[in-house]
């Protein structure tokens, strides 16, 4: 008996031995995959993005959605676009992140960590909608240099955070401020340190606006890592590179800001329009600032074929920058007649809008179904291209989508 | 007498165990290991895609530089004269797509070129440069594409309601 209690003693030895090195690799294996896929990343998996999303740029990240994807009301984020202009920071830590305000009008600098930030000051949650200022830019002609997006460069997410005004009134502000403008963590392409990618800002007038957020959740959760975590500026309705990521400091300028990408074509249209491909002054470029009103059929996706005689569903959303949509129509006629939609209003101030119509066609053929929202100020989308610009931005010619009726 | 018999008999039994809870361990450490190495047991899923992806990469090693169907595989560049005086300036700060999905006049390159120079570190391309406008101003030429072009690239599918 003694011997017996020895052998199953030693086999238990034995086993315990062979899973302690099974427990050992285990814990070794999936770090050294981690650093496997770093090195070749897939980006889908990397940012969790739908497969069906499109990939513009791998050095910058770069990614669009397609028009069908972006079918939720509250934009997800396997379906939410990338637009970077570097590289994005590596060793994040939650913990030490801080962020500090200088400039001109800051009488003395101040840094908040992001637990400050979370505690001292009153949360809110809004879904706000951010575009690329470049969205449609593979339409315009003569070509725009840059990421060629076609209509997937928008989202409307749901973002929890401070009010940037909040925190300034906390600060301080003299009365000279003019613009604030932001600085981030991610790293200059060329991997120079002493260049930001991006450094761009929006005027007083709209850091004070209830919705302008020092955002550290999306949809509920951190701010995925490509879209800005620990901390995020958030700008609605303006071009979404107003909505610094990765935030790490804000100016407060007695000047319009001048970081990178404030000046030259970056972000910028002529102030009176051009002819297309005529090459504009400096001087004669204004900053965007409020995107256009625009409108995307969401459902169905380009291509369906649909049985003679059945009534089509559609939907989709409808934003207008500050401004509210007040009017989606739809043509399937190439625009020679409009039908109205029906709009809900928006869950709150710079959140994208919903409509749908119930589509009945005369006979078989190809159609096109055309959306055109109007604004708050009466102003549509063109159903051909907008004005021309140097870098191909502020497309919102109306949506078209492809159909078939057999 | 029984008693060294009933032992022997009990010893051997207790190895009988042993050899098969050790067979046993050893049969399960060389799958969780397998499941290590190959956690999505993509060598039972498809055999054939398992075979390609390794010649495939076998081949890339053998070939870094390869062009198939006039493309250089590695950057997705047109192949042409000119092609690695581009791929070796163009593509060690961003990826070869930002030019690819591009359009640009020769003038409009070499603009991109100057500002490229001026704000993101790119250097003197110095006798190259002649030989990378050429080579992007024909093969990377803006195309017309009027106010508003026909929807393209629609894929027909029957929709289900």
């Amino acid at each position: 008996m003694q011997r017996r209690k020895f052998v199953k003693k030693g086999a238990l030895i034995t086993l315990s031995t062979l899973l302690a090195t099974e427990i050992v690799y285990g814990k070794n294996l999936p770090s050294g995959y981690t650093l496997l896929g770093l090195q070749d990343p897939d980006p889908f998996k990397l940012f969790n993005k739908d497969s069906q999303m499109v990939l513009l740029n791998d050095k910058p990240w770069n990614i669009e959605a397609q028009a069908h994807l972006l079918d939720d009301k509250i934009t997800p984020n396997k379906y939410m676009f990338i637009r970077n202009n570097g590289i994005i920071p590596t060793n994040i830590l939650v913990d030490d992140w801080t962020l500090t305000f200088d400039g001109e009008s800051v009488a003395e600098k101040k840094t908040y960590t992001l637990k400050e930030l979370k505690s001292k000051f009153k949360q809110y949650t809004y879904q706000l909608t951010l575009e690329c200022g470049g969205n449609g830019r593979s339409e315009f002609d003569p070509p725009a240099k840059g990421n060629q997006w076609t209509v997937g460069a928008v989202s409307c997410a749901e973002w929890t955070g401070v009010r940037l005004r909040d925190v300034l009134n906390d600060i301080g502000i003299g009365d000279d401020a003019v613009y604030i403008g932001y600085h981030a963590a991610d790293t200059h392409l060329s991997g120079d340190p002493n260049k930001e990618p991006i450094s761009r800002g929006v005027p007083m007038s709209k850091a004070f606006q209830d919705e302008t957020l020092l955002a550290f959740k999306m949809n509920g959760e951190d701010i995925p890592l490509a879209h800005g975590f620990p901390l995020r500026l958030i700008v609605g309705g303006w071009p979404a590179s107003a909505s610094g990521k990765w935030l790490k400091g804000i100016s407060v300028r007695n000047k319009v800001h001048d970081g990178t990408k404030m000046t030259g074509t970056a972000y910028r249209v002529p102030c009176e329009p051009v002819a297309p491909g005529d090459k504009v002054a400096d001087e004669d470029m204004c900053i965007i600032e409020s995107m256009p009103v625009k409108s995307l059929i969401t459902y169905p996706k380009s291509g369906a074929v649909v049985p003679e005689g059945k009534s089509l569903e559609i939907r989709g959303h409808a934003w207008a920058g500050e401004l509210n949509v007040t009017k989606v129509e739809y043509s399937i006629d190439f625009g020679s007649t409009w039908k109205s939609c029906s709009l809900k209003n928006s869950v709150n101030r710079l959140a994208w809008q919903h409509f749908a119509a119930s589509v009945r066609f005369p006979k078989k053929g190809y159609y096109e179904v055309w959306s055109r929202a109007t604004d708050s100020m009466e102003v549509s989308q063109p159903m051909v291209l907008p004005g021309w610009n140097p870098k191909g931005y502020l497309n919102n010619a109306c949506h078209r989508i492809a159909i078939k009726v057999s | 007498m029984e008693s060294p018999e009933k032992f022997r008999k009990s010893a051997s039994e207790v190895f009988k165990l042993m050899y098969v809870v050790f067979f046993v361990f050893l049969v399960i450490a060389g799958l969780l290991v397998y499941l290590m190495v190959d956690p999505s047991l993509s060598a039972f899923k498809n055999n054939n895609s398992d075979n390609t992806y390794i010649s495939i990469s076998k081949q890339e090693e053998s070939d870094f530089d390869k062009i198939e169907n006039g493309i250089h595989v590695r950057t997705g560049f047109i192949e042409a004269e000119g092609l690695m005086q581009v791929v070796n300036n163009c593509t060690s700060c961003h990826s070869a797509k930002l030019v690819t999905q591009n359009r640009m006049s020769k003038e409009q390159w070499s603009a991109t070129i100057r500002w490229m120079q001026e704000t993101q570190n790119l250097w003197d391309l110095g006798q190259n440069e002649e030989a990378i406008l050429s080579y992007l101003a024909t093969n990377y030429a803006p195309k017309k594409g009027g106010r508003r072009q026909n929807l393209s690239d629609v894929e027909w599918y029957d929709l289900e309601e």
